[in-house]
């Protein structure tokens, strides 16, 4: 069954063409890994799917239907810019925020709601962690946490938005290996986007490769070669395959490793939480 | 204490301001916009003096400008309201124009004071009435939007995904917040709202990461100040909202000195 297609989509933000005839198919379960350069319409896709930006032209489908907001089968990780550093908000009421978070009224917890919310909480081990506040928390934990309420309500189709920026190695894979394991066990198909390939390279089906309004799906062998990313970044791509590790080198430089540390540089860090307490 | 009508009157009126106060600045916290319910003070005092121009009494013209100014910042955009430079230079402009509606109404010159400072020894029953009447729309308008404001405060891109119309929210938070300024204005003062707005849910915050837990201790927070200002004020003839002010600013920095000693213990 198809999850998500795309049939000769054009979309755009305000006057930048994002994504122009772009095609593609992903199917139910799979694992894609999303990637390509900064600003190559990775956030983009995900609120094209998410029902929040109109394509210009063509269609989206997500499982058949056009994206509508407040889709209930899709579990959303945004990507975080928004988390105020003295947020002082317990994370399991953070998490409970955001269910049923768009209705009206006061905010009520009940006891299905609780269950839900615990239950993911064990599948991604972050039962411990959702006692504490979220500015207390580092990047790996809360990244864990956010990623128990884009479980919530058993979705079937999960965005995953940069989940590993400005995490370590350590914990980008400790991320990666809940994603993997808990989708594999819940058959939920997942986008994951990311700046490096290397660590998702034994977890993802398949990748699709965004750049220059194309984007690019497939199995890694064929997309992630030389003549597809230098049509792709627009610049001379050469690809270097070393015993498991693919490196995208443009004139001698790495290109995912230059726009992952430049991204570091943004302040998104929290690796410590303490350092907010004056 | 208490066998002064004006004393049962000012505490009246400052245990209803205060409520309401501690109740909408846990959410001006949490959202990280306390900077607009500053603003929005200040936008007041222009509309409070401006009413005194033409007759009106100063609550409506305090209540007209910031209902207007907290509309009129939450439609123009949803990021408006953080930006610091446009706010402050609007925030003064309108100081500058409540000075000029002051310069053609002289006689108003004698309530500048009170506007600016507060006035809560000089309540009557009618201001209790108003401001108790005020306190009840502002919290039934909080408690409708209450729960796709959290949501939008904590996690805008995920609420906005899930279909709650953040431009909305956040406009109607930020009219929530006028009513409650002008409120609050009327017991310490358009310069001295973040007394009882900022400095009690900040402290409740330090002690508390729960919501319901600390939406409750910002309002006891708030009252407490308000009320022990006031008797504070009755024995010491010091003006009570500087004694608000004060408990205000020693509770938040006891929080704040609490939290970081228990963050040091905990390693």
């Amino acid at each position: 069954m198809s999850v998500v297609t795309l049939d000769h989509v054009t979309l755009r933000i305000g006057t930048r063409k994002v994504l122009a005839d772009v095609s593609f198919n992903i199917e139910a379960g799979e694992f894609i890994g999303v990637l390509g350069p900064n600003g190559a319409g990775k956030t983009t896709l995900m609120r094209a799917i998410l029902g929040l930006l109109g394509p210009e032209s063509g269609s989206v489908k997500v499982f058949g239907l056009k994206p509508h907001r407040g889709n209930p089968v899709i579990g959303y990780l945004p990507q975080l810019r928004t988390v105020l550093p003295d947020l002082r908000v317990r994370g399991r009421d953070f998490i409970a925020s955001s269910l049923n978070g768009e209705r009206w009224g006061l905010p009520s917890v009940n006891q299905h709601d609780r269950g839900m919310i615990e239950e993911t909480l064990d599948a991604v081990g972050a039962r411990d962690l959702a006692a504490r506040p979220l500015s207390d928390m580092s990047g790996g934990e809360r990244q864990r946490l956010l990623l128990a309420q884009a479980l919530i309500g058993s979705p079937k189709l999960l965005l995953l938005d940069e989940p590993l920026i400005s995490l370590d190695a350590r914990h980008q894979e400790v991320v990666i290996d809940v994603v993997h394991k808990v989708c594999r066990e819940r058959k939920i198909t997942v986008l994951f986007s990311a700046h490096e390939l290397n660590q998702l390279l034994g977890t993802l089906d398949r990748v699709l490769y965004l750049g220059s309004g194309q984007a690019v799906l497939g199995p890694v062998d064929e997309v992630v070669t030389a003549p597809v990313l230098s049509r792709l970044y627009g610049t001379d791509i050469q690809v270097l395959r070393t015993d498991g590790h693919i490196f995208v080198m443009s004139r001698g430089r790495d290109v995912e490793r230059t726009d992952h540390l430049h991204d570091h540089g943004h302040g998104h860090g929290h690796e410590h939480g303490h350092e907010h307490h004056h | 204490m208490f066998a002064y009508e004006f004393m049962t009157n000012a505490f009246a009126a400052a245990g209803i301001v205060a409520v309401v106060s501690g109740l909408v600045g846990y959410f001006l916290v949490m959202r990280g916009q306390t900077f607009a319910g500053h603003a929005l003070s200040h936008i007041g005092f222009a509309g409070a003096t401006g009413a005194g121009l033409i007759g009106l009494a100063p609550l409506w013209g305090l209540l007209a400008f910031t209902l207007a100014a907290g509309i009129v910042m939450g439609v123009l955009s949803e990021r408006i309201s953080n930006r610091d430079v446009a706010i402050g230079v609007v925030l003064a402009l309108a100081l500058g124009f409540g000075l000029l509606f002051l310069h053609y109404y002289t006689s108003f010159a004698t309530q500048a004071t009170a506007l600016l400072f507060g006035n809560v020894l000089a309540v009557d029953h009618t201001m209790i009435a108003t401001l108790a009447m005020l306190g009840v729309i502002t919290l039934a308008a909080l408690a409708a939007i209450m729960r796709p404001l959290i949501f939008a405060s904590l996690q805008p891109e995920l609420a906005e995904a899930k279909g709650v119309p953040l431009r909305f929210v956040s406009t109607a938070f930020l009219a929530i917040v006028a009513l409650a300024v002008s409120a609050c204005a009327q017991i310490v003062g358009v310069l001295l709202v973040f007394t009882l707005m900022v400095g009690p849910p900040a402290a409740a915050q330090r002690v508390t990461t729960g919501l319901w837990s600390g939406l409750f201790v910002s309002a006891l927070l708030a009252l407490a100040e308000a009320w022990l200002g006031l008797t504070m004020a009755f024995y010491t003839d010091w003006p009570v909202s500087f004694c608000i002010a004060l408990l205000s600013a020693l509770a938040y920095f006891a929080t704040l000195s609490a939290g970081t000693s228990h963050a040091h213990a905990a390693g």
